[in-house]
């Protein structure tokens, strides 16, 4: 770590393996490329509009599957087995299944009078792709919740039945509380990971030097490595590491700050 | 503000599911299940319907890879789940044009070797932080879970030339070599278990003269082989998968020494059009069939240890 935090105050020179100090100027140099920028924007968007569809998705799976009892079983291992894909797998798969013209999914979408968007082309549909591809992967998220509903006192909900309380009502006033600790560590776990979305970007746009691809595509990860392993110039991609890291540590302070107003803890009184 | 949440009352309580890992994945009983489940019957069928239909959106993309693998070059696109000419030759294809074999046996040593090293070094670890009892012990541990809020991206540089200071790059050992040192995950995860296990019984070995090593070794290890099984499964699997560290590591290498992920990102590359090739998906779609069908295999015989230690991720939190 500490390592790190020189390398990016220096210029590494990959031929001798000397580390000379240069200060600020990558930093500096940060501010000064707008494909940080770009790409950090691509994070943002993604990391927004991913966390919060993980959450609804393998939230309302968890409710589904503990409602079921008999055979919850069965699904549960069902909905898991996408998680055991690797990603590269996940990523050519849908890399044809997302084919704007004849992919499976456009063409579903027909059946619905729909004209399905050039997923992988055009750049407004490429982060709401890879989404499509995280969300199959949910079940690992829905895991948690599931064990977190688990644990909720099945006499909480007789009472709320009893002074006449519906189904939305003991929703919001118990299991979301009485969940909130799951709910709380999926949020963090999920936005830490999406900060560094990788693979797929990289099997379906990235893999390929020579290949121009879309800049909706460059997300932080990518270009921290392909600043490091590609351009080689290690105390640049170690201050985008260093800048990474403070941006992640200062979004998961907020969600700590947030959460414990709401977080409800079995220990506390 | 904390929501006002009415405690249960006291006297015989749920059954509590211990924080210790336990296999059996915790299950309520019946009677509790049943007043879970949606009274009315179209509550039933509407829940039924709803499961079935995930279930199906889950699994079309297998159906539909199964079926793409199997199909000539011009039907990949026409998304048959029953090809229209049957193809089973695109395996010997793929088998002829990528050393398909070699990257599975890559990935296979690499991925034992990573899921060995990490689940002795992260147990050893873990039971120095289970059993002594030192100071600055409690922060000590904060330090190793803190160490998982940082992102890979930060030490990946680092550690990169670390590797190349001693030399070893291009061999395999920098794809397992950090495990050595544990990984705070499985070392929470070992902990958790080794703290459920009864002092009493160590204290008992200590009598009999056992070494601190014996009593790892003897009587914490057979003990906790359950959770020692997830941290294996949990390293194999993240291993088999790991493309960015094969990309740093290997990519230089010949085509031989991929591991199964790098070689995906190679096909790819290979057979597609912008890139010279013919669009011959068909074989990109057999090879990740092969590569994600040892996952499926783990995943059959070890699902529990899969879903219980995922359960415990979250328990902690």
């Amino acid at each position: 770590m500490v390592y790190s935090l020189y390398i990016s105050f220096s210029d590494y020179n990959l031929a001798t393996n000397v580390a000379e100090p240069i200060g600020l100027e990558n930093y500096a140099n940060l501010f000064d490329d707008p494909r940080v920028g770009v790409s950090l924007a691509n994070t943002l968007f993604y990391a927004v509009l991913a966390v919060p569809l993980e959450i609804i998705v393998a939230l309302f799976l968890a409710i589904l599957l503990n409602r079921v009892g008999r055979g919850a079983g069965v699904f549960r291992t069902l909905y898991y087995l996408p998680k055991m894909t690797p990603a590269v797998a996940t990523a050519s798969m849908f890399f044809l299944l997302l084919n704007g013209n004849n992919g499976a999914v456009n063409q579903f979408l027909r059946l619905f009078g729909i004209q399905g968007p050039q997923w992988l082309v055009d750049p407004a549909w490429v982060k709401p792709s890879i989404v499509i591809m995280t969300l199959w992967t949910v079940a690992g998220t829905m895991v948690i919740f599931l064990a977190a509903l688990n644990t909720v006192p099945v006499e909480l909900y007789e009472v709320a039945s009893l002074d006449g309380a519906g189904p939305v009502r003991k929703f919001l006033a118990i299991t979301l509380p009485m969940i909130s600790g799951a709910m709380f560590f999926n949020v963090i776990v999920l936005s830490i990971a999406a900060f560094q979305v990788f693979d797929q970007a990289y099997v379906l746009f990235w893999r390929d030097q020579s290949n121009s691809s879309p800049e909706a595509s460059l997300f932080y990860a990518i270009y921290l490595f392909q600043q490091a392993f590609r351009q080689f110039d290690f105390g640049f991609a170690a201050a985008m590491a260093w800048l990474l890291f403070v941006i992640i540590l200062i979004i998961t302070v907020i969600q700590v700050k947030f959460g414990n107003r709401f977080v409800y803890y079995e220990g506390d009184r | 503000m904390s929501m006002p949440i009415p405690r249960p009352a006291r006297g015989p309580q749920p059954v509590r599911v211990p924080d210790t890992v336990a296999v059996t994945v915790p299950q309520h009983s019946r009677w509790r299940r049943n007043l879970a489940q949606p009274r009315t019957l179209a509550g039933r069928i509407a829940a039924a319907v709803l499961l079935v239909a995930f279930g199906l959106l889950f699994l079309y993309p297998f159906a539909w890879l199964v079926a793409a693998s199997l199909k000539p070059r011009g039907e990949v696109f026409d998304n048959a789940l029953i090809p229209k000419t049957f193809t089973p030759g695109n395996y010997a294809e793929v088998w002829n044009q990528l050393p398909l074999l070699s990257w599975m046996g890559n990935s296979i040593g690499i991925a034992l070797l990573a899921a060995t090293t990490v689940a002795v070094s992260s147990s050893i670890v873990a039971f120095g932080f289970a059993y002594f009892r030192f100071p600055g012990r409690g922060l000590l541990f904060g330090l190793v879970l803190a160490t998982m809020m940082l992102p890979g991206a930060v030490t990946m540089i680092p550690i990169y030339l670390i590797w190349k200071e001693t030399g070893l790059l291009g061999t395999w050992v920098p794809l397992w070599g950090m495990n050595l040192f544990g990984s705070a995950f499985y070392i929470f995860l070992q902990r958790q278990f080794f703290l459920g296990l009864p002092r009493e019984l160590f204290e008992a070995a200590r009598l009999d003269g056992a070494s601190y090593w014996g009593l790892f070794w003897r009587i914490a290890m057979p003990l906790s082989i359950p959770s020692f099984i997830i941290v294996f499964l949990f390293e194999f699997q993240a291993s088999w998968n790991n493309l960015q560290a094969a990309l740093i590591y290997l990519n230089a290498g010949s085509v031989d020494e991929f591991t199964a992920p790098l070689g995906i990102a190679y096909a790819m590359t290979k057979y597609s059009p912008t890139a010279g090739g013919h669009g011959d998906y068909q074989y990109v779609m057999v090879a990740s069939l092969i590569i994600t069908l040892p996952m499926l295999i783990l995943f059959a015989f070890g699902q529990r240890y899969f879903i219980e230690g995922v359960a415990t991720q979250g328990r902690k939190g």
